[in-house]
Order: C-alpha cells, then structure tokens, then sequence
C-alpha cells in the first residue's frame, strides 16, 4: 500500500501512461505475431480474412446497438441495462412480422404470430431467407424499428420520464427491473425455446474480392444496412437542428433548456432513432446467427456496453469505433485462444483500456 | 412496515446512540424484532399456502426450511452488498463472480484428487479459508482498476469481471488443467463435484465425528430431539442444521459489518458515500479504504457463494449468472440500502414472499383448479372470444415461474420510482458519530413527524 500512499498527482499520469504504452505494446507484439503467423504459414490468410470479415459483421450489429445505448446514454445521463432486451424486441417483433407475411397462405397464424412457438411451422416450410421472401424480411425490417420505438417510448413515458432528475444510478437500477420486466414478458408470449428463425443464407459466387469467391448475402445485406444508417445517422446528427439541439443537451442540459430547446422533444427524437438502430440491430443479428431466443439480447448487453465504454459514453462515432474494435477483437482473438474465450479477450480489452483511458478512448467528448 | 410503524422513533438515531436509544431499548433489540417480525410474515404465510396446497407437517416444516435456507442466503449476500454499496456507495454488480471464486476455489481444494475432474483432496475447513482468500484477492484485483472510474462506468466494470470469471470457469480449457504439477479440473460446463458441503457440516454438527451411527453430539441432541417428537424425517432435520448454521453465519457478519460501521473506519466510509473530495481532503487515503472494503465485501460473497451455491456438493457455471446478482439487489433495495436490519428483512421478503410464492401458488391451484393449459398464448387469447378466460388463465398460471421475473421487474421499478429508499431505508447509516437530532430541542424533535426519520438527508 505504501505505492499508494506515496503516488502524487504527477505519478498517478505517469502511472497511466505507462500502463497504456505496455498496453500499445502488448497489441503490436501481438499484430507482429500475427503477422509472423501468416507469413510462416500457421495461419492460413483464407482464415484470417474470414476472422477479419466476421469481426466486421459482429462489430456493425454491435455498433448500432451501441449507438443506439450511447445516444440515451448522453441526453438522459444513464446506463440503459433494457438495451439488450429493447435487441430481442427487435428480434422478436421483425420477424414475427416477417413469419406473418410470408406464412400468409403457407402457414398458420396462429402459430406465424408467435413466431414459431408451437413448431407448427418452420423457416423451410416458409422459405425464409433474403432471395426466398425479400418482401417478408424488408418489411418485417421496419417493423422491427417501428415496435421497438413504440416500446421504448412507451417505457420511457411510464418509468424513465417520472426519473428524469433521479440520478443515474436510481435509472440505471429502475433499467434493469425494465430489462426483467420486458425479457419475460417475451417469454410469456413466445416461450423459452431457442428457435431457428431463418434458412442458411443464400451464397452469390464472384470474383470481386480476393479472400473469397462466394459472397454470403444475408451478412453483406447487413454490412450495406448498417453503413448505410451510420452514414445516414451522421448526417443527420451534422447537419439538422435536431443534431444542434441534441449535442446541446448532452453537454448541459439545463443551459439547452434556457436556450429555448424543447428538451422533451428532444429526449422523443433519441428515443426514436436509438431504439430504431437498437430494433434493426436485433433483426439484423438473426439474419446472421439464424437462431433467436429471449436471451439473445441480454447476452449482447455486456458487448454492446464494452464498444460503448471504449468509445466513451456519449460520443456516437466512439460507439462505432469500439463497437467494430470489439467485433474484430471477439473474432481476431480466436487466432490465439479457444472459442469458449473470445468475450473473455473483449471484456479483458475494455477493462484493460479503461485503465490507460479510464473515460475511453474518445472519452469527454460527450457530443452525440 | 411503512414509515409511520412503532420503530419509527428510532429510525434517526446515529451510531452514538447505538446501544440505547431514547425508549431506553437496545437499538439491537430493536433490529431482532424487525427481522423476527418479517420471518413471522413470512412464516405465516408459507404455513398458510403449505395448508392449502394440502403439505402435511413434515412438508410444511421443509418447505419453511427452504424459505430460511434460501432468505439466509440472500441476506449474508445482501450484507455484504450493503457494506460496498450502502456504506461506502460502490455500485458493485459482479456479486455472481465473487460468488463463483469462492464456491470453485472451495470446490478446487476439497474436491478429491481421483475424482472426474481432480482437485486437491483438502479438508473441508482448508476449502472454506481458501475460498475466502480467492475472493477477497480477486477482489483486490477488480478494485484496482475499478475504483478510480465514475460510478456507472465501475458497475458495468464489475460486471464484466464477473462474466469474465465465469466465462473462465465455463471454458473447457480449464475442463482439467495441470498447476505446479498438480492435476486439478473445474469440469466447464458440466460443472464438477466435491464432498457434500450441507451433508458434511450438518452431520459434523450433529452426531459424534460426523457419524450417523455413533449417537448425536452435544449441538445435535437438541436439534433431533425435537425432530423425534415432532415425527419429522432426518433429512429434513439434517436441512434445518444446516439453515442453523446459516442463521448464525447471517447474525455473526450482520455484527461485524454493524461494528465496522460504527468504527473510525465505517466512518470513513459512510464519508466516502457522502463526499469523496471532502474525505479526501480531511486527508484520508479513499484510495485505501476503498480496496481493503471491497476486499472485505467479497471474502463475505465468497463465502455467501460457499455456503448457498456450493452446498450440494456441486457447482457449475449456470449457478452464477449475472440474475443472481439483480436478486441480491432487489432484496437489498426492497429492505433499504444502507440498513444492515434492511438488508435481512429484504432478503427475507424477496426470497418469502417474491421469490418461492409465486411456484408455490402455482402449486396450489394445480392441486386444487383443473385449469386448461393451452400450449401457446394464442389459444388462449383464441378462447376469450369465445368469452372463457380459463385457457389464458390456465397459461398465465403454467408461466407463473416466468412471469416472477416480471415482478421483480415491476418491484424494482416501483421502488425506484415511489421508495427508493426502501422498507427501512431511512435507518440509513449517518456519516456523522454524532446524532444531530439530539443537539436540537426536545419539543422540535417529534419522533411521531415523518422528519424524525430522516436522518440521511
């Protein structure tokens, strides 16, 4: 404890950064091995790529949620915990809509509006994948935004909006009853059974890029989605008032109350764009993983909150960034340790950088 | 028990007038009858449902033993939470991972070495030592990092630890593993065995050397005693020993933690809940502080994760998933953060009344109803057309196990929205060693006005 003790203000920045440059270092020796790797042989470029191209496609899931989580984070001041389950809302809601639409005709509805909870239907039988019924899953795209807006709002108007000078750590707690609350009403209505949602994705062969010769259609859909909402989100955020209005209030809320921004209105919007990245991206990852379950969500949460943290709460291209660093950093780390261990490598990652940046890596940039 | 119930008067007094208060009682003695009157609540409650659903006595008598196991369980967690969140403000939510060191460290040294997955094959007491150290250095390790970030960012830190740690222990390349030289095996996801906590401590407790065959010893002579006149199964009266013992466990942290408080330490505490700055500035080392409490915090979940999850002699990683924490914190915030009284009656509730009740009604309108249960919710929202709300009443029931999560849910929120201080939350802790309601006077100071309560803000 005498380290303690003796650590001056001076010692305490030395600390860190010393910490940080062993951090740096620990990351170059290991990009020097995985170079060495490849140009030895070890590890087949194929497989590296594949490692890389995944870790891209989890990174983008990862990031619009984290999106999502970063902008109520900045305008309302706390760690929403109902941000994986506001995912399997998502989830759940899309594809239901996606069942009903393309089972009319195929399948029941009574077992389509549930979503497959009594297995009286199947993906198969329903042909579901992005070349089998595109309407289907466009429209059950935008369903999946437009419920899952409804249900935040919703939670917003009965839980968060009497909190709203609470505090953070009383909303963070009140979240978590919200996340509870909400993955169980799930339950009640689709049950506890992890379900095959969607057919493996059609494959398109090419000769475009180099690593591989047959492009997955369901993950590239999702690349195309998610670039295309952040570049859409950016803009938004740059060049509208509301964009003005809503880096106002996260800097200080009560000076952008003076200046005449509706702050309510303002709290609205966030909800309203959050949740709809939020609800894309729990549609999105069944598109990639196939399978959904009212946990799916959940599991994410602490993923979701890692890209967060590691961009620094607030600031939304922090969010991207870290919620591409934490995709690559689940799928690269696979290089060196079991599958079993790969969230061990990203949450291993974020406590590590918080100790070298503990307000992240764009951190005090609270502008959204 | 709300604000305006006879215990009321003493809610403001501070930790100068711990032992006496102004009625001239023992604030201790005021504690015990809090928590006796919730046990009570819950007691009665469960020898009602027990009578419903048609128990016979050896049953009641069991059921209310899982009930005490499980609240006792709560509460030695829930204290432990109170002396890091209610005491010193850490907003800790990795208590799952705390858990699972001490549980897989006891399992690791007690577990035999010729078993399927190998430990070291060490007395039991060696386990229990073992495990409180692992946890308390584990805590060591978080803190450090940890305990200089902001709040929110130190809860999702905490909690990433603790799915770290179990993640580590769910890893199948710890499945078996060599240390030293040594073969040792946490089994993954399977989970691995060790000798049998509950029966070993009950059976040591109540028979010569541990043996069923060689007569009851001293402390166990009662125990079957009573068991024999009141016709109940050895089992039964094995599981009360060990919920004895439990209680004790719950009594002794609860006096500890309590004389922490009230310490020169405690108050350091309760300054770095109050105002960081101040009591650094006053020249405390918060730095310091803050570690050796959390270390203190977790050896005590250690042993929380020892004595309840390990007790059946097996552990797996599905025992320490992150919802064993928000139980923990609904039961310290449904008793009031920063009570220790609150903490125990919390844990009593949520395990009696949250937690067991609803399987338990369940239970009984199976046993007594003949209910429809249609497989999905539709049919039963089908039903209702036809104006007969049996079907989706039927399948509200059969999910009445899920639909207890939606009640914590819904408990959680309304505490925070309409008493975030909880039950007894207003019995707060004061920073102060001195009670400063008593510097005013008397006719000012009303114990019956709902001011006299608030001695926390």
């Amino acid at each position: 404890m005498a380290f303690a003790d003796g650590r001056s203000h001076l010692s305490k920045v030395t600390l860190e950064q010393w910490f940080g440059v062993l951090l740096l270092a620990g990351l170059g020796v290991l990009v020097v091995d995985l170079v060495r790797r490849v140009v030895i042989g070890d590890l087949r470029f194929g497989t590296l790529s594949l490692f890389l191209w995944r870790g891209l496609v989890d990174g983008l899931i990862i990031a619009l949620a984290a999106v999502g989580l970063s902008m109520t984070y900045a305008i309302l001041k706390f760690a929403n915990f109902s941000q994986g389950d506001l995912v399997t809302t998502g989830a759940f809601t899309g594809w239901t809509a996606a069942y009903v639409v393309g089972g009319i005709g195929v399948a029941e509805f009574g077992s389509t509006i549930l979503l497959n909870a009594d297995r009286g239907t199947s993906a198969r039988e329903l042909d579901m994948h992005l070349f089998g019924a595109p309407l289907a899953i466009i429209i059950g795209l935008i369903v999946a935004a437009v419920a899952t807006i409804l249900v935040a709002l919703a939670i917003d108007r009965v839980v968060y909006r009497r909190m709203r000078n609470a505090g953070g750590i009383p909303l963070l707690i009140a979240s978590i009853g919200v996340a509870l609350a909400l993955r169980y009403v799930i339950v009640f209505f689709y049950g506890e059974q992890t379900r095959g949602v969607t057919r493996s994705s059609p494959t398109v062969d090419h000769e475009l890029f180099f690593w591989t010769d047959s492009l997955n259609v369901h993950q590239s859909s999702l690349v195309v989605i998610g670039v295309a909402l952040m570049i859409a989100l950016h803009l938004l955020l740059q060049y509208t008032k509301l964009g003005k209005a809503m880096r106002a209030m996260a800097d200080n809320r009560d000076l952008a109350l003076i200046t005449g921004i509706p702050t309510e209105r303002v709290i609205l919007m966030t909800w309203i764009i959050g949740a709809g990245l939020t609800g894309v991206a729990g549609y999105l990852i069944v598109l990639e993983t196939e399978t959904l379950s009212f946990n799916t969500g959940w599991f994410l949460l602490l993923l979701i909150f890692s890209a967060v943290i590691l961009g620094g709460i607030g600031s939304i291209y922090g969010a991207i960034a870290g919620g591409l660093i934490i995709g690559l950093a689940t799928n690269v780390s696979l290089v060196w340790i079991p599958g079993d261990l790969t969230e061990v490598a990203a949450f291993t990652l974020m406590i590590m950088i918080l100790i070298f940046r503990p307000s992240g890596i764009f951190g005090g940039v609270e502008t959204a | 028990m709300t604000r305006d119930t006879p215990f009321e008067p003493d809610g403001g007094d501070g930790p100068g007038a711990f032992l006496l208060n102004a009625d001239a009682r023992p604030r201790w003695l005021d504690d015990v009858v809090i928590i006796g009157k919730a046990t009570l609540v819950v007691y009665g409650l469960f020898i009602g449902l027990g009578l419903a659903a048609g128990l016979d006595f050896n049953g009641i008598v069991s059921t209310l033993q899982q009930v005490t196991l499980l609240a006792t369980s709560f509460a030695l967690v829930a204290l432990a939470l109170n002396l890091h969140w209610g005491y010193t403000g850490l907003f800790n939510i990795g208590i799952a991972g705390f858990m699972a060191v001490g549980a897989y460290t006891m399992a690791l040294v007690t577990a035999a070495p010729d078993a399927t997955f190998p430990g070291l094959g060490l007395p039991l007491w060696i386990g229990v030592l073992a495990g409180l150290a692992a946890a308390a250095l584990v805590g060591f390790v978080v803190a450090l990092p940890a305990l200089r970030l902001r709040a929110d960012y130190f809860a999702i830190v905490t909690l990433a630890f603790a799915e770290v740690i179990r993640l580590v222990y769910n890893s199948s390349a710890l499945q078996e593993f060599d240390l030293l030289g040594v073969e040792l095996g946490t089994g993954g996801g399977q989970g691995m065995s060790f000798p049998n906590l509950r029966n070993t401590v009950s059976r040591r407790l109540m028979y010569v050397d541990g043996d069923p065959t060689a007569g009851p010893s001293l402390v166990g002579r009662p125990f079957l005693a009573i068991g024999d006149a009141l016709e109940l199964s050895p089992s039964v009266v094995e599981g009360w020993v060990y919920t004895a013992v439990l209680v004790v466990l719950v009594a002794f942290v609860f006096v500890v933690i309590t004389w922490i408080g009230n310490s020169p330490f405690g108050r350091v505490l309760k300054a770095i809940r109050e105002d960081e700055l101040a009591a650094r500035s006053l020249g405390k080392n918060t730095d310091r502080v803050k570690i050796k409490v959390f270390m203190l915090g977790c050896a005590f979940m250690g042993l929380a994760g020892m004595v309840w999850q390990g007790r059946r002699g097996y552990v797996d990683p599905n025992l320490f998933l992150p919802i064993i924490t928000f139980y923990i914190f609904i039961a310290l915030i449904i008793g009031g953060s920063g009570s220790n009284t609150g903490s125990v009656v919390g844990a009593l509730l949520f395990a009696g009344l949250l937690f067991e009740g609803p399987p338990f009604v369940q239970r009984i309108v199976d046993a007594t109803f003949d209910l429809p249960r249609p497989p999905t919710v539709y049919d039963g929202v089908i039903a209702l057309g036809d104006l007969d709300p049996m079907p989706l009443l039927g399948y509200a029931v059969g999910e009445l196990p899920n639909l207890r999560f939606v009640l914590f849910g819904v408990v959680l929120i309304a505490l925070m929205i309409y008493r975030p201080d909880g039950i007894l939350g207003h019995r707060n802790e004061p920073a102060s060693p001195l009670d400063l309601t008593k510097e005013r006077p008397p006719r000012e100071r009303d114990p019956a006005s709902p001011e006299g309560g608030e001695s926390d803000e």
